[in-house]
């Protein structure tokens, strides 16, 4: 099933005095439960493409379109609404929010729509066992590791069940075993959980891991590569 | 987690600055309040003694009293409006008075002033003066003793049990004129009262200036000032074709005077909110810039920018009810002490009070709106504040 379309996806940047085409004429299709990554040097767009996907950034041309519903066409509140409900973000800094503990993270995306207090607090023990943090619930990030905060930034944005997660770089700031723990838990939980994932990176660990793997260079896509190899296998 | 608990731990990131700010409204309020308190209760006490002593809180006088100021202009204060006006609700006492000039005698000295006739049996619910007599004693009901100021008595060479010879103009231009004896002396605390005159039953006084019956005026007491506009009013529907005033119109220059006092004091209290204020908003300032990319994160994974404001709004609020609170807490005990122990003025501005005819004494009042007005007035300036975090949330993202 296709959850997101890019059609004609373009992004010029005015801010300087030189026009900068970050993504030009991206067309692009992902179906449910994918795990891809997108690939490419510093400067080649990949980080705007996935702002543009996830509603932060507008596009200069062109249509996204997420189960049937064209992003460009909502109004800001209608935007935010809409993220909250069909999209998870997990990002390269971690992004905790720091007055917070590990579970009240977890939690904050499912209170913003409004879940009960009950199914809240098990949901977020459920998923933060997942991610192999239980025993952290009660911790403020200040307290965790660069990995252990990532990780409860991917049990945040797997929460709410999203209808895909995007992933801007979230190895780059973790040491290889975080980083191949981390890799492992979203591998589960695409698996487990059908949710789609869509990473920029440079990492290999994270390539190495994706079954379709986008390669991107001054806007454009220059490859777009599906690796037909069954995870477990 | 509701947003009080998340205001409450962002506020607590920076937990110096955070103090800071808190110790800024802190100060202003102890001082304000402090301020607040004093102006409040040495206009109290400057009403209170200026009241009491003269005019009453309401009168009901003849119409053309008002500016004659003649005996001539006197009225027949029937029993049934009387006892009509006591029984309108927070009036105290009425008591009836006579009062116009006359020439005071004793010996080869003579010397101008106030003759007041009075009821001494409502004295405690009105002037109080048996408290400032310094030598004798005061008044009997329907007795023919008088009461001197102090000044006058010893310019006439007076003593209690002395005869004072007293000359006037009586009701429709009778000559008047009566000796009296005597029966106490009083010292006010302020010079200017001492040159006032003296005071005797309104009885002797009616029979001394020929007004059988009549009265200058009825002056009337309320349990509170402050309520004054509103029984004036029930008044006046009692009194028709008499003129009813209130202590404001009866007391024009403490009026003035205390209006212009209350100008430069708040003139004060405002700079100190100022400063209160620009404290909140560099806070809030530097709490927003620092937070931005946080903000933008809330917003990526759903957060309305409505809430967030809320956020900013409620950090905004509480660092005000910290302060507030706090500044509360400490200055409630310092006015507690004085109001019970009034601070005496120094040197010039305790001649300059009493040259108003007050008390030189610094009061302090305890009254619930000294510290309500101080809370209101943070909360406007922390909802002022607000405004500045919605501003940037809206740009957010």
């Amino acid at each position: 099933m296709q959850v997101l379309e890019l059609k004609n996806l373009v992004k010029i940047y005015n801010d300087s005095e030189v026009k900068v085409k970050a993504v030009d004429n991206v067309n692009l299709t992902f179906e449910q439960g994918e795990f891809t990554a997108i690939v490419g040097p510093s400067g080649s767009g990949k980080t705007t493409l996935l702002n543009l996907i996830g509603g932060l950034d507008a596009s200069t041309e062109g249509e996204i379109i997420i189960n049937g519903t064209n992003i460009g066409k909502l109004k800001p509140w209608e935007l935010i609404n809409f993220r909250l409900f069909n999209i998870g973000f997990v990002f390269q800094a971690y992004n905790l929010i720091p007055v917070m503990t590990a579970r009240e993270n977890v939690e904050f995306i499912m209170q913003l729509q409004g879940v009960e207090k009950k199914k809240r607090e098990k949901r977020s023990m459920e998923i933060l066992s997942a991610v192999g943090l239980a025993e952290r619930a009660n911790s403020r990030p200040a307290k965790l590791s660069g990995g252990q905060q990532q990780r409860v930034a991917v049990a945040r944005a797997l929460s709410t069940k999203p209808k895909f997660i995007l992933a801007d770089e979230p190895t780059a700031n973790l040491d290889s075993k975080s980083a191949e723990s981390l890799l492992e838990i979203m591998e589960k939980l695409n698996k487990d959980e059908n949710i789609t994932f869509i990473f920029s990176t440079h990492d290999a660990r994270v390539v190495a891991k994706a079954r379709r793997v986008i390669t991107v260079e001054d806007g454009h896509v220059v490859s777009d590569i599906k690796v037909e190899t069954d995870i477990k296998s | 987690m509701n947003y009080i608990k998340l205001s409450w731990r962002n506020l607590w990131r920076n937990r110096r600055r955070t103090l800071i700010t808190v110790a800024s409204i802190f100060f202003g309020v102890v001082l304000s309040t402090l301020m607040s308190s004093m102006m409040n209760g040495t206009y109290q006490n400057m009403i209170d003694m200026m009241v009491k002593i003269s005019t009453g809180y309401i009168q009901v006088q003849d119409p053309s009293f008002g500016e004659s100021r003649s005996v001539n202009d006197v009225f027949y204060p029937q029993p049934e409006l009387i006892e009509s006006i006591d029984k309108t609700e927070e009036v105290t006492v009425v008591a009836k008075r006579l009062e116009s000039f006359a020439l005071f005698s004793s010996g080869a000295d003579t010397r101008g002033g106030a003759v007041i006739g009075i009821e001494p049996q409502y004295d405690t619910l009105t002037s109080n003066l048996r408290n400032w007599v310094s030598e004798g004693s005061f008044l009997e009901s329907g007795g023919k003793g008088v009461l001197v100021t102090s000044n006058i008595a010893r310019s006439l060479n007076l003593g209690v049990n002395d005869t004072i010879i007293v000359i006037s103009q009586g009701y429709r231009g009778v000559t008047s004129a009566g000796l009296f004896p005597v029966t106490g002396i009083i010292e006010f605390s302020t010079p200017q009262m001492n040159n006032l005159g003296v005071f005797m039953d309104v009885g002797a006084a009616q029979e001394l200036f020929h007004a059988d019956s009549m009265v200058t005026s009825l002056m009337i007491m309320v349990s509170d000032y402050t309520h004054v506009n509103r029984i004036s009013r029930k008044i006046k529907d009692l009194a028709p074709g008499l003129s009813v005033k209130d202590w404001t119109e009866l007391n024009p220059d403490l009026v003035n005077f205390i209006e212009g006092d209350r100008s430069s004091g708040n003139l004060m209290i405002g700079i100190l909110y100022m400063v209160i204020g620009f404290g909140i908003l560099g806070t809030i300032i530097m709490m927003v810039a620092e937070r931005k990319k946080e903000l933008a994160v809330m917003t990526a994974v759903g957060m309305r920018k409505y809430k967030l404001s809320l956020m900013f709004f409620i950090e905004t609020l509480l660092i005000g009810l910290i302060g507030v609170i706090s500044g509360f807490a400490a200055s409630i005990p310092l006015i507690g002490y004085f109001v019970n122990n009034p601070i005496r003025l120094p040197g010039d501005m305790a001649e300059a009070y009493l040259q108003y005819g007050f008390d030189p004494y610094m009061f302090f009042s305890a009254a619930p709106s000294v510290f309500i007005n101080q809370a209101i007035i943070i909360f406007v300036i922390a909802m002022a504040i607000s405004l500045y975090p919605v501003l940037k949330v809206k740009k957010c993202l």
